[in-house]
């Protein structure tokens, strides 16, 4: 380590705007990103499964809330609703007086409701229409044998639907992390926040920003070779035969 | 009837910025990704190396790191060009990035890619025999692209063509972060000025609802009109 650190300085003796500090910036945000997006889209996942399944139900009741709430956020720019959390957080009567304002008071727990709430949404679309698209022929073949509602849901539907719903939701982490650099206009020091510091700094926006670019794009490479990798661990009796 | 202190005018006014920034950029990227598509299918391999280049990257990247860079990177590019010129050819120009510009320009190149990789793939789609049909006609290249290979195409890519604008409608918030005075923009600084965050953010969040809504039902009507001849006889 105390080698890497000293052939890291030597590298970079000369150069004026990647220096030891702006790296240690640049490696700072990078924390900050992969956890605030690592985090929502755990969240996102959990509150997804159950929310898909109600998604279909046959009463109206629970149907439509869903509906309205996928809708809403699926419908609305990301950056408008970290703004109704951020901003409007502050103005619930005696929230500052609670446990709760430990939390918010720092700019991450607002952008991280925001970006939960938001992947959540989609990702229930998603798993909803994977098990609506769920062949009927399984379905019949579960009711054949005399299984119960929720047994052919837990066994039959539910793992062949999140199956298929595998590519679809590789896209939404792909664009979650993107949508993830929003997080810098409230303050966050993500990648992208540690990018628009140095540009400030240094009035370098080339170097800045195609330095935080690459590693995006690196980033965006190791997740999709990451659902490729499940894919065809989790798909391999839905490829054709070669 | 919600008290908007005054930022009425101006919250209509951003809606306008954000369905012209929407519309224009929507044209430019159509325009690329028609392009990128041509490029990605030619069997010109200089021509495909810079298609699959551009897509890779432009996908892989945020918006908003894209957008910052054109922005303020763009205007010291521009910058150092007019300075080249002026050095060597003795040629003096000026040109200033406006926000309005900069920002349909980058929505516009960020979503060619993908609407490249939506022609590209409708293109794909279209059934062989048609365009061999075409031929035995005797039509021309130009002539077969015009009659039978875009409206045939438009069928597949109309999907996928409705998904990306909805896409960038949202994108187009983002223009209010380089400086636009979008709808965003008005609501967040009405927002902080009044200390009342939900009376400017939930009408704007409402106005996005509805020109989604709009474009839905525009999508489907058009999707009806290119559908002729494929749906079940009446």
């Amino acid at each position: 380590m105390e080698q890497l650190f000293a052939w890291l300085s030597d590298a970079l003796a000369d150069n004026t705007v990647f220096n030891f500090n702006t790296l240690t910036f640049y490696g700072r945000g990078l924390v900050n990103t992969v956890q605030l997006v690592f985090l929502s889209l755990v969240i996102g996942l959990v509150l997804a499964v159950p929310l898909s399944i109600a998604r279909g139900s046959k009463h109206k009741w629970i149907k439509l809330p869903i509906f309205f709430y996928t809708y809403v956020f699926r419908g609305t720019p990301l950056l408008v609703q970290l703004y109704m959390i951020y901003y409007g957080v502050v103005f619930i009567d005696g929230i500052q007086d609670t446990w709760l304002w430990y939390f918010l008071k720092e700019p991450f727990y607002p952008a991280l409701a925001a970006f939960t709430l938001n992947t959540a949404a989609y990702t229930t679309e998603i798993f909803h229409g994977a098990i609506k698209a769920t062949a009927k022929g399984e379905i019949e073949a579960a009711r054949a044998y005399g299984m119960s509602h929720r047994l052919m849901m837990r066994r039959i539907i539910i793992p062949s639907a999140f199956r298929r719903a595998l590519p679809a939701y590789g896209n939404e982490v792909i664009f979650m992390l993107h949508a993830s650099a929003i997080a810098s206009v409230v303050t966050i020091m993500d990648l992208t926040g540690a990018a628009r510091f140095v540009y400030a700094r240094y009035y370098a926006p080339f170097d800045a920003f195609l330095f935080v670019a690459a590693i995006y794009l690196c980033l965006t490479f190791a997740i999709l070779y990451l659902f490729r990798y499940l894919e065809k661990r989790l798909l391999a009796h839905l490829r054709p035969v070669s | 009837m919600i008290d908007l202190h005054g930022y009425g005018p101006r919250l209509l006014e951003g809606a306008l910025v954000t369905i012209e920034l929407g519309v224009l950029s929507l044209i430019l990227a159509i325009i690329l990704g028609l392009l990128t598509a041509s490029a990605k299918m030619s069997r010109n391999r200089l021509l495909h190396g810079i298609g699959t280049l551009y897509t890779t990257i432009i996908r892989g990247v945020p918006d908003l790191v894209l957008m910052l860079l054109l922005f303020y990177g763009g205007q010291i590019g521009i910058n150092q060009v007019t300075d080249l010129l002026y050095y060597q050819f003795d040629i003096d120009i000026f040109i200033n990035i406006n926000a309005f510009v900069a920002g349909v320009v980058t929505i516009g190149l960020i979503f060619g890619a993908y609407m490249g990789e939506t022609f590209r793939g409708a293109f794909l789609a279209v059934d062989n025999g048609q365009i061999e049909a075409a031929r035995a006609y005797g039509m021309t290249e130009r002539l077969m692209l015009r009659r039978i290979r875009f409206p045939l195409m438009m069928r597949h890519a109309l999907p996928g063509l409705s998904n990306n604008w909805m896409v960038m409608l949202k994108t187009t918030a983002l223009v209010s972060i380089i400086g636009l005075v979008d709808m965003v923009r008005v609501a967040e600084e009405a927002a902080k000025a009044t200390h009342e965050p939900f009376t400017f953010m939930v009408p704007v969040a409402i106005i996005y609802l509805l020109i989604a809504s709009v474009s839905e039902w525009f999508f489907s009507r058009l999707q009806k009109r290119y559908n002729v001849g494929f749906g079940e006889a009446e």
